[in-house]
């Protein structure tokens, strides 16, 4: 469902994607790993073009997103994501933060947007939280609110932008679970993560980068039993 | 000569009067100002000719004394054109503009504050960038600035004193009269200090409300 051809990313001088190629399945779910600075961000934040490639082409259900602009809001409707640092609207509180593009995008009535956010945020386990501001809640439970406010839109794939990177491993644990339980209901699920052992709990398909480039595009068991290269062995060496 | 309010008690109705034509300039200029500052500080996001435009007009009035405005434009470009603006359309027309240049930078640098993430978040979820400025980013930029746009309202309020420069009758400007009537300066001037001051400490208080109103942390 979404197909990166030939993307590459240049900032200034820097190559940050070189000639990526890859294509994700819908209802799969993909970890991206590799060390920082390896591209992994970059690559997922060009799928809903939060960063425009310099040159190569984003197909996302065989729309051209960087020929036709019109698609563009359609297609982000579409591909929920979470951040690393939540990104929470500062002055709403949690239930006006999933139910705001229900409101703004999907056209919902009030009631109906706010049914849909407490149903959510039910879900992620903060039924007890939905009038409560961003600045009031945890790490933890600010990251549930992001991933229900994705899940609200009833995306057909969520990006998932190193989710934990900013929580403690308390927290880390209870978000993995949340995201844990997506996995296999219907989307497709691109996650880039430090957490190696729960990119092979949950991914189908890793795809390993290094060095700005997709090195490895491979089945999670045959990736962590038998690596191709020698530079994702290395790297899972030094995981242990 | 000893002081006697009695003098010129019958002037303080007067005195008085002026207040409303002091708060019609003012109010006008603050609406019309935020207006223009809010355009000018939307359309000055993405770089181009309009952003520099828009840098010269807030560099001319940041960069002049509003005197000077004022009396250019109601007695220098009329030689000109040959147009001789009122002094109330003057006065609306300067102090309108120039209080637009002040806000423009103050909502600029609220904008600025706003954390990126956010907008990020928001266009990933595929809504407008119409809607983002207006619901995400100006709300929030309006109120860390809050207290800069008070600030501002004030120093309009006081400011509008200049116009009677221009011979509007406003508070100023009948201080001068009812001096010039009465050869008594302390008190209609300690009257007028007073007028100003009430107003603006209401104004403040107006600012404090609102503040209070937007906190959401």
């Amino acid at each position: 469902m979404i197909k990166l051809e030939n993307v590459s990313k240049k900032f200034h001088d820097t190559v940050v994607l070189k000639n990526v190629n890859i294509e994700f399945e819908h209802e799969k779910t993909y970890a991206i790993i590799g060390s920082s600075g390896a591209g992994k961000s970059t690559l997922l934040r060009c799928i809903n073009l939060l960063e425009k490639p310099s040159t190569g082409k984003v197909i996302v259900d065989g729309i051209d997103l960087l020929k036709d602009k019109t698609q563009l809001n359609p297609v982000r409707e579409k591909i929920g994501m979470v951040f690393q640092n939540f990104n929470l609207f500062a002055h709403m509180n949690a239930k006006k933060n999933v139910m705001f593009a229900l409101i703004k995008v999907k056209k919902m009535s009030q009631s109906e947007a706010e049914a849909e956010a407490i149903k959510q945020l039910t879900n992620v386990g903060l039924a007890h939280r939905l009038e409560n501001y961003p600045h009031q809640l945890s790490g933890g439970e600010k990251q549930r609110v992001a991933i229900a406010r994705a899940l609200a839109m009833h995306p057909k794939a969520i990006l998932f932008d190193e989710p934990t990177s900013a929580l403690d491993p308390e927290m880390t644990q209870e978000v993995l679970k949340v995201i844990k339980a997506l996995n296999h209901t219907g989307m497709t699920n691109i996650i880039v993560t430090h957490e190696i052992k729960f990119a092979q709990e949950v991914a189908d398909i890793i795809i390993f980068m290094n060095n700005a480039e997709i090195l490895e595009v491979t089945n999670t068991k045959e990736f962590f039993k038998n690596p191709k290269t020698d530079r994702a062995k290395e790297f899972l060496s030094n995981m242990i | 000569m000893k002081v006697n309010f009695g003098a010129i008690v019958d002037y303080i109705p007067y005195l008085l009067g002026g207040i409303l034509v002091t708060l019609e300039i003012a109010i006008a200029a603050a609406l019309l100002g935020s207006l223009l500052a809010l355009v000018f500080s939307l359309l000055s996001r993405k770089k181009g000719i309009l952003q520099a435009a828009i840098k010269v007009f807030i560099d001319f009035f940041r960069g002049t004394p509003l005197l000077f405005q004022l009396a250019f434009f109601h007695y220098g470009i009329p030689q000109i054109t040959g147009i001789i603006p009122t002094p109330y359309i003057s006065a609306l027309v300067i102090f309108s503009l120039n209080s637009s240049a002040y806000l423009a930078e103050i909502l600029r640098a609220g904008i600025e504050s706003i954390d990126k993430g956010q907008i990020e978040a928001a266009h990933a979820l595929g809504v407008k960038s119409w809607d983002i400025s207006f619901s995400i980013i100006i709300p929030q930029a309006l109120r860390n600035v809050l207290p800069a746009i008070m600030n501002e309202f004030i120093t309009l309020v006081k400011e509008t004193s200049v116009v009677s420069m221009i011979s509007l009758t406003d508070i100023m400007r009948r201080q001068q009269i009812v001096s010039a009537a009465t050869y008594r300066f302390f008190e209609p001037l300690l009257v007028i200090g007073v007028i100003y001051l009430v107003m603006n400490i209401v104004l403040s208080n107006i600012g404090k409300i609102l503040e209070r109103k937007l906190k959401y942390d």
